[in-house]
């Protein structure tokens, strides 16, 4: 087999206006063949805009859509090699289940029986086999929305389109569906192309992430860059929770850079090389789970940060516990700690005195204009 | 809470019962009565017609007028030209009716409102000085034609009034907001992505209409048909005031035979067979709706 192409799709210099609201903003990307990638972002980001024109239901005003090294931007949606999976699944309410899958095969007017064993394959790659004469309104919400994805893959697309592909699933379903869409993407090999608002389904399903906001990509990169190194505070703060702490560059090296904050009253240092100058003003962010807790003081040897603070308010998750941390200084921070031990108890209560404490390592510098 | 006690049964009933003393009274005794009527002879006293029993209390019916409806070739000629006209009248009104209906149903939902109240609006006005706006639309002296004549496209009047073109114009016109609501509300629920699913999968903009537009939106079209169909053929004032004296209809014949020739139990005889040709479209949509969601393929 050949190598997967790298540049299988390519989205050249496009946008999208309304009127004069501007929907996409002269975006670029490229997606490579077999990913599985995810367009994170709020909603009215021009995430589902950016989908609509590759499925070819809209037209850019300007750039260009290739697919497989051909330009499909003037194609209609119905000579694309692509398909879509909507997020209302948009099933046939007047076709059964089986007549569903096998209309992307009609219009092509494959043959009967031919029709008859590709739709036989995909009811048994969603699972389905049982429910083949049904009608759709005598399904679940979860049988729909493997109707709807077996439909949209019967085609052998290119590339799968899915908007919101779990959004109307309950929290149990989704984790579940969420492992079939990626074995599903794995078996056939077919590029995925992902919207989604849930960070949670991007991070999880998808082998890289961009991020969206007011029509321009933010960050493309793997869910572990977007979650550890983030380029700009939307998208420390979009994705996940962060602590983020204003300051000034008083000293920049090659390996570590240190930042003097006035919230907290204290110098911050942080591992990593930046492109920063004396003075400047950049944000220190670290994740709450980076942060520790602890009831005696810590040992500050290798530079680490050890603030004094007081529990504010926290929240039992289970697995985890939130703690919401009033530091000296005023300033509140969250620390999120794993419940490893087995307790009753709490490990700390309300209006405690307590240490936080982290690594200068994790911390992350976002130089980005607030 | 949730069950139903002695008080909530009574209401129940009576709320039940009210619809059907209402048609009992008003629909299935008047009924009788003609039926009773078209079984009779005419005669020339009050009322006009034999009475049920004669006087010895025996049982005096006839088929008589029935048979005279199928032997006089006017009443079958007329029938047709009823349903023809009316049916004629029901397609036009759906082509026009379609994508007016489609249009306000996609349109923004503030557009929306005034598009619904303009196609209501007609019927704020009278349904007789509508008919009469369109006599002084059609006839020889008319705007259609002075406006043809002023633009020299004919340079004699076109005879547009007193026609079988007049009535049909008129019925369109009259039924149109019939066809456009029950159209508008089946296609406003539609789900705009199903058109889209279709054209993704590979289906052109009219195929994905037949396949997905059209069957979705039959039970509106069934009704709007129907409601159209059903008054249209018997129509009596559009005819009247806007055929000729050779447009007969039903409607007409009904009325002439009434008050012209006073022979009831004919016309009733006329209004039972008249009841029994729209009963029977009734029945075959109905027949139809069941398996409308039948997968069509």
């Amino acid at each position: 087999m050949a190598e997967p192409k790298q540049d299988f799709i390519r989205i050249r210099n496009v946008s999208k206006h309304f009127g004069d609201f501007v929907a996409v903003d002269n975006v670029d990307l490229t997606i490579g063949q077999g990913e599985l990638f995810a367009i994170l972002g709020g909603s009215g980001c021009g995430k589902s805009t950016l989908l609509r024109m590759m499925a070819g239901f809209e037209t850019p005003t300007s750039g260009t859509i290739e697919i497989d090294g051909v330009d499909v931007t003037q194609q209609p949606p119905y000579e694309r090699p692509v398909n879509m999976m909507f997020q209302s699944y948009a099933i046939f309410p007047h076709m059964t289940v089986e007549k569903n899958i096998a209309y992307g095969l009609r219009k092509d007017g494959i043959a009967d029986d031919k029709i008859a064993q590709r739709v036989d394959d995909m009811l048994g790659l969603v699972q389905l086999g049982d429910f083949r004469k049904r009608k759709p309104d005598q399904l679940s919400g979860g049988q729909r929305q493997r109707v709807a994805l077996a439909r949209a893959l019967i085609k052998e697309p290119k590339v799968l389109l899915l908007d919101e592909p779990l959004a109307a699933l309950d929290k149990k379903l989704r984790e579940k569906t969420q492992f079939e869409l990626m074995n599903i993407q794995d078996k056939l090999g077919i590029t995925f192309v992902v919207v989604t608002h849930d960070q949670e389904e991007a991070m999880t399903l998808s082998t890289r992430i961009a991020v969206m906001d007011e029509g321009r990509f933010l960050q493309v990169g793997t869910s572990k860059e977007i979650y550890e190194y983030p380029e700009s505070r939307f998208v420390a703060d979009f994705i996940g929770t962060i602590n983020m702490f204003e300051g000034i560059v008083t000293h920049a090296g090659d390996e570590a850079i240190s930042v003097a904050c006035d919230d907290l009253g204290t110098e911050l240092h942080a591992l990593g090389s930046y492109d920063v100058e004396l003075g400047q003003h950049v944000c220190v962010a670290v994740r709450p789970e980076k942060i520790f807790i602890s009831v005696e003081q810590p040992d500050d040897a290798q530079g680490n940060v050890c603030l004094r603070g007081v529990v504010d308010d926290l929240g039992y998750f289970g697995n985890r516990s939130l703690y919401r941390i009033r530091l000296e200084s005023g300033r509140m921070i969250q620390v999120s700690r794993q419940n490893q031990r087995r307790s009753a108890k709490r490990f700390v209560e309300w209006e405690d005195k307590i240490w936080v404490t982290w690594r200068p390592r994790s911390a992350v510098v976002i130089l980005d204009e607030a | 809470m949730g069950t139903v006690t002695r008080g909530d049964t009574t209401w129940r009933r009576i709320s039940i019962a009210v619809p059907y003393l209402w048609l009992f009274v008003f629909f299935l005794l008047p009924f009788a009565i003609i039926l009773k009527i078209s079984l009779a002879d005419p005669v020339i006293a009050q009322p006009p017609f034999t009475p049920m029993f004669d006087a010895d209390g025996g049982l005096s019916i006839s088929l008589d007028n029935f048979l005279f409806l199928l032997t006089d070739k006017l009443y079958a000629v007329t029938y047709l030209k009823s349903v023809l006209m009316a049916a004629a009248a029901t397609i036009l009104c759906l082509t026009l009716g379609f994508p007016m209906a489609y249009g306000i149903a996609r349109s923004s939902s503030s557009v929306r409102s005034l598009l619904l109240l303009l196609i209501v609006l007609p019927f704020w006005i009278s349904f007789l000085l509508r008919v009469y706006a369109w006599m002084g639309l059609l006839n020889n002296y008319g705007a259609i034609n002075n406006t043809l004549l002023w633009l020299g496209v004919i340079d004699q009047p076109l005879q547009l009034m007193y026609t079988d073109f007049a009535i049909f114009i008129g019925l369109t016109y009259s039924y149109l907001p019939f066809m456009v609501l029950p159209l508008y509300a089946t296609l406003e629920r539609m789900d705009m992505d199903l058109i889209e699913a279709a054209q993704d999968l590979g289906a052109s903009r009219t195929r994905a209409f037949w396949d997905v537009t059209w069957p979705l939106a039959r039970a509106g079209v069934i009704a709007g048909c129907m409601l159209v169909f059903i008054p249209a053929m018997g129509e009596y004032v559009i005819p009247y005031l806007l055929g000729g004296p050779e447009s007969l209809l039903i409607g007409r014949v009904l009325f002439d035979e009434f008050f012209v020739n006073r022979d009831w139990p004919l016309a009733s005889s006329v209004a039972i067979v008249l009841l029994l040709l729209m009963v029977v479209p009734i029945v075959f949509m109905q027949r139809n709706q069941a398996p409308e969601l039948e997968a069509p393929e």
